[in-house]
């Protein structure tokens, strides 16, 4: 039972940080079929953003509330600079923006050895974070357990925002039909920008998140950007339900798969697994109908 | 798309490859050291993939983002062959006896048969490619979704290889050959031997693209390409067509890799994941993905300026290659080729052809907002 327990915890936190990741990708990738592949370099962004408030600020208790709204504007704003810069141009050619995200990520990914250096820095976690709970007899780190708090809040705000706002209603109307949102007087183009700051967002705050994990390094980015591809594609690109479903169900079957099996064998059978579920639904989970050809 | 521009000349492809082979074959072991000779080689199988990314991506415009799989599978098959071949009949390599507990596993044990390893090296990425190709475009899985499940694979590979250190050398992959198919790797003789081997096989994979994008399949290729419903609807099924184009890639990807072994004498992880898998693209785009020499050419090129920044400008070359990929892509999606059309349109009262290199399909001039917003809905709407 209490196995069973871990490798659920396990599985949930893994697949929180795999939703934090994802949320703002299916964001992007749903609306204007953008495909950043540079969305990794703002998590690194976000990660960097946690470590300068550090150096900054010297109560860790308070660093990390402080590096969270920051590290969203950060990942915001370089979001806004490459659609602003880059993809604005590229819209009717959307697979070719995986390239061009990509070659962006190597440039940010340089530009953060040459100013922070190639070794790993480390961010000191709040002392209120310290140390574990015990839950039905098992101690649940408190590190993890505020991640999966902060995946459940930004998922709500998200859907909050999509739901309650006009900015919200406006992009769901994009989303759905382009042409119809624009001949009722939404700015696609504002609304795409917007997208892009709230997606490129929630990278940087899952920048933020991932110092409590582990030390940040300039290719720290590349180690969970295809994974998080995969559950967005798994998920329904533009769906946040099925990302959610996607991000958690990839997030136990990893980490069941590694307590049986070793790490690395784990990963592959899940990719192949992957793989074998686009099968039966080649859309992801959820997906709309349609007898569309496009 | 008009038939203008769907029609194809077939003049002009021979002269550029002709130059090709005198530049490779001719000048470069005249002028170019050992050392240089060695590394030209080392691009010349990264070009060979790139020939076959050409086909797949330039024609087929399928993205695949993971033919470091296919590079590494032909390299490993190589390289376990050459560690097997330099044990000895019925030895163990090296490694193994470091590692594990010295006995060779027994799927290593057919790859002691030099012919063996060739079949191996030739017909598995052929069988992973057919078999991932018939699941994934029969299922009609497409543009970003095929991308990032190619991408995927790559990944989970070199995850896997890492993992494996007794039987695949873990992350520090195979090194240290000492011989290839009884010639001693040492020897500077052989070492050309190998380099005119790999661009021989090279200008053979140009010239073999050269007659396919003039048969009936390249042009099938091009259409579903452009309109691959439009086809579905002529009667031909389209998955067949990028079935064929993403095995042939696959193949020419391991042709690549194994070659790659003996030349650069060591095989990685890294020569196979994510990285490296996009690394090959970088050439293919440079060069222009749909020309018939842009995807070698591209390949080669990058190869050059990768080394001579690195010597020059340690740290650079993630900078240049970023670079490259922003620009290229934005500024000129058919690569070098574009260019020299461009010029070659400036020049049409010379009678000059090299237009013919624009790759179709890629979008020339800017599509109007509403075309954009419209493909962009039925996207979504598709979803």
């Amino acid at each position: 039972m209490d196995a069973l327990l871990a490798q659920v915890f396990t599985g949930v936190s893994a697949g929180a940080v795999l939703l934090l990741i994802a949320l703002g990708l299916t964001l992007t990738f749903g609306q204007m079929g953008v495909i950043n592949m540079a969305h990794g370099e703002f998590i690194m962004a976000g990660a960097y953003t946690a470590y300068v408030v550090s150096t900054i600020v010297a109560s860790t208790e308070l660093s990390l509330l402080i590096a969270l709204p920051a590290g969203f504007v950060v990942g915001g704003l370089l979001g806004l600079a490459l659609e602003a810069s880059v993809l604005r141009w590229m819209y009717a050619r959307p697979l070719d923006t995986l390239l061009v995200t990509y070659g962006v990520g190597l440039l940010l990914q340089q530009v953060a050895r040459d100013i922070f250096g190639a070794p790993a820095k480390e961010v000191p976690a709040p002392g209120w974070l310290d140390g574990s709970i015990p839950i039905l007899g098992y101690d649940f780190p408190l590190t993890r357990l505020f991640i999966i708090v902060l995946a459940g809040l930004c998922v709500a705000a998200l859907l909050a925002v999509l739901r309650f706002t006009a900015l919200g209603r406006q992009i769901r109307a994009t989303v759905g039909n382009r042409d119809l949102a624009e001949t009722i007087g939404i700015s696609t183009r504002r609304t795409d920008r917007a997208t892009f700051f709230i997606g490129s967002g929630l990278a940087g705050v899952a920048g933020v998140a991932l110092t409590l994990l582990g030390s940040t390094g300039p290719n720290l980015g590349t180690s969970y950007i295809v994974q998080a591809f995969l559950v967005v594609v798994v998920g329904g690109i533009g769906h946040l339900k099925g990302t959610i479903v996607a991000a958690l169900g990839i997030g136990l079957l990893q980490a069941f798969l590694a307590h049986a099996l070793t790490g690395s064998v784990a990963q592959v059978i899940v990719f192949l697994a992957i793989v074998a579920f686009l099968q039966l639904r080649p859309q992801g989970i959820l997906s709309v109908r349609t007898r569309s050809l496009a | 798309m008009s038939m203008k521009t769907l029609r194809i000349k077939h003049s002009s492809p021979y002269v550029g490859w002709l130059l090709l082979a005198v530049a490779l074959l001719v000048l470069a072991p005249a002028v170019l050291s050992d050392f240089r000779l060695g590394l030209l080689a080392k691009y010349c199988c990264y070009a060979i993939a790139a020939v076959g990314i050409g086909l797949a991506w330039g024609r087929g415009g399928m993205l695949v983002l993971g033919q470091g799989l296919y590079f590494g599978i032909g390299a490993y098959a190589m390289a376990m062959h050459l560690k097997l071949a330099d044990a000895g009949p019925g030895g163990v390599p090296d490694f193994m006896a470091l590692y594990g507990d010295a006995t060779v596993p027994g799927w290593w044990e057919p790859l002691r048969n030099g012919g063996l390893a060739v079949v191996v090296i030739l017909v598995l990425p052929a069988l992973v490619a057919g078999l991932l190709g018939l699941a994934v475009f029969k299922r009609r899985i497409k543009g970003a979704y095929f991308a990032i499940l190619s991408q995927a694979l790559a990944a989970a590979f070199a995850i896997l290889l890492v993992g494996q250190v007794k039987t695949t050398g873990g992350a520090n992959g195979l090194n240290n050959f000492q011989g290839f198919f009884g010639y001693a790797l040492f020897d500077p003789a052989n070492k050309r031997m190998l380099y005119f081997l790999a661009a021989g096989i090279l200008l053979v994979s140009i010239l073999a693209m050269a007659w396919l994008y003039r048969t009936r399949f390249g042009e099938l290729l091009v259409a579903v390409r452009d309109g691959e419903e439009r086809v579905r609807f002529l009667g031909t099924d389209p998955a067949n067509v990028k079935l064929a184009a993403y095995v042939i890639a696959a193949v020419l990807a391991s042709i690549g890799g194994a070659l790659f072994v003996p030349i650069a004498g060591i095989v990685s992880p890294d020569d196979v994941g994510v990285v490296a898998s996009i690394g090959l693209l970088a050439g293919v785009a440079l060069g222009g993905r749909a020309s018939l020499l842009g995807p070698a050419v591209g390949a080669l090129l990058i190869g050059y300026a990768e080394t001579s920044l690195s010597e020059a400008f340690p740290g650079s070359w993630s900078y240049f290659q970023g670079a490259l990929f922003v620009l290229v892509i934005l500024l000129l999606p058919g690569g070098l080729a574009q260019l020299l059309g461009l010029i070659g349109r400036a020049n049409a009262h010379r009678g000059s052809s090299v237009s013919d290199h624009i790759p179709r399909g890629v979008p020339r001039g800017k599509q109007s907002e509403t075309e954009i917003a419209r493909s962009a809905s039925e996207e979504a709407a598709a979803r």
